[in-house]
């Protein structure tokens, strides 16, 4: 065991720990936001019941919620190396399988996941908006790209926020799963170490211990931006 | 329709493992949570504060960490090595993972009941504690049964969660559904089919638990609908 930390040490894993932290915050935040832009339009399309879209989100959402994440994630892996390097083959193009390639597919993942769950709250979100305010706003003949803007925006904002810091959690937890296909971020460089220290106890707690702060900093600032919106709106 | 005959019966084979994984570990992780969920209340700051850090370990975490903590980590440690009633739950696959989703599944069931003991209105455990009941009788004839009834719909959603998390059995040699899709998938080649109909056993497994909670909650809420709607079982049985 003392010999454990000494290679932890030693081995220089400190500085692949850090870099691994780098590729997970990038991944969760690259893959929330875009989930935020898939859950808005998904979210609009589901509250404004468009025929057709409406059962098209539905279909996502239900699927993407229904489905182990780690499936979705071997679908799109290897559904893709196939697809995407026999396009790249035609280009001339070998030995794809590098890095930039695992974050493309893995960020699509995960966004995908987090869109569904995204799409749920700011549906939830929309609905909750009393309608009398854009009745109101309709009457007073704003036009909708400006009720969106002034009416609808803010509020739905402020009432998904809780909604969206639970959605950020989970999808920081999930991109530890895109380790099991190849992606050098936290989960799968505590595993290399694990391996070749032999010592997966220290390994894994410390990136357990890396997760723990990462999500609980940003339940800190989350939780000071929601005290912010809710003070704006008693102003 | 040569894949649809090969891969059912596997996939199927992988539905019986799933299955016994979030029996096992939601009849486990239930318990554990119903008892964090009580030592929160406590008044003893080592008890509650025990549940309340147990709980943002837990919830902070990814499961795949605590899994891989368990299954690769627990077997380096001495005690546990030479104790061989935890060694026989460590050195398999399968035990690990039941252990690791229990565990996990304890920290968000304790959060969730927290919520349902916390919207019990407090005249209503005073009331009974003025009609003499002992706090254990209070907790299991008032509090309790109202808690889970708020609570009900929110543990639905952490079941099909549980579903969901078997899956992750499949990354310590657990052949479940995923685990089994997996290797189909690099056996056959054939992605977006295996997936598809390894994606429909989990929907239509997840819908049938749904459904399943739906009936529960629509019996144990029964007293707020009118007598004419409720079956007979359902009605007030006037002796």
């Amino acid at each position: 065991m003392e010999f454990g930390w000494y290679s932890v040490w030693e081995g220089g894993w400190i500085g692949a720990i850090l870099r691994g932290s780098a590729v997970t915050v990038a991944v969760g935040v690259a893959s929330m936001v875009i989930g935020l832009v898939i859950g808005t339009i998904c979210g609009l399309v589901k509250w404004r019941e468009i025929a057709g879209l409406s059962q098209i989100v539905d279909l996502y959402t239900s699927v993407i919620r229904g489905v182990p994440e780690l499936l979705i994630i071997y679908l799109l892996f290897f559904g893709s190396v196939e697809f995407v390097t026999s396009i790249a083959r035609a280009f001339g193009f070998t030995g794809l399988a590098d890095a930039g390639y695992a974050f493309v597919i893995t960020v699509a993942a995960i966004s995908a996941i987090s869109g569904a769950y995204s799409t749920e709250v700011i549906r939830g979100a929309l609905a909750a908006i009393p309608k009398g305010h854009i009745e109101a706003a309709v009457a007073l003949g704003l036009p909708s790209r400006r009720i969106f803007v002034r009416i609808i925006a803010p509020q739905m904002i402020r009432i998904a926020f809780p909604g969206i810091n639970n959605v950020w959690q989970t999808t920081i937890k999930d991109t530890a799963l895109v380790s099991v296909v190849g992606l050098q971020e936290l989960m799968r460089t505590a595993s290399i170490g694990a391996g070749s220290t032999r010592s997966p106890l220290i390994f894994y707690s410390i990136a357990a211990v890396v997760y723990l702060l990462i999500t609980l900093t940003s339940q800190i600032g989350f939780n000071k931006v929601e005290a912010t919106l809710s003070a704006r709106k008693g102003a | 329709m040569e894949l649809v005959q090969l891969a059912v019966p596997v996939l199927f084979k992988g539905l019986w493992m799933t299955l016994s994984l979030t029996v096992l570990s939601v009849v486990i992780g239930f318990s554990l949570g119903l008892l964090l969920a009580i030592m929160r209340g406590s008044d003893r700051r080592a008890i509650s504060g025990f549940a309340r850090y147990y709980s943002i370990a837990f919830r902070g975490t990814p499961l795949l960490v605590q899994i891989f903590l368990i299954y690769y980590g627990l077997g380096q440690i001495g005690f546990i090595r030479s104790s061989p009633i935890l060694w026989w739950v460590v050195s398999e696959g399968s035990r690990c993972a039941v252990l690791a989703l229990a565990l996990n599944t304890a920290a968000y069931t304790s959060e969730i009941l927290r919520g349902g003991i916390a919207s019990v209105p407090a005249g209503l455990i005073e009331a009974a504690r003025a009609c003499g009941m002992s706090r254990a009788m209070v907790f299991r004839r008032i509090a309790f049964p109202l808690a889970i009834r708020q609570a009900l719909p929110a543990y639905g959603n952490e079941l099909v969660l549980m579903v969901k998390g078997t899956s992750l059995a499949s990354t310590i040699t657990v052949l479940e559904i995923t685990g089994y899709a997996k290797r189909l998938m690099s056996q056959t080649y054939a992605i977006f089919e295996v997936f598809a109909i390894a994606g429909v056993i989990y929907l239509v497994l997840n819908l049938a638990l749904i459904g399943g909670v739906r009936l529960v909650e629509r019996r144990m809420m029964r007293h707020t609908r009118p007598a004419k709607e409720r079956t007979f079982a359902e009605r007030p049985q006037v002796a």
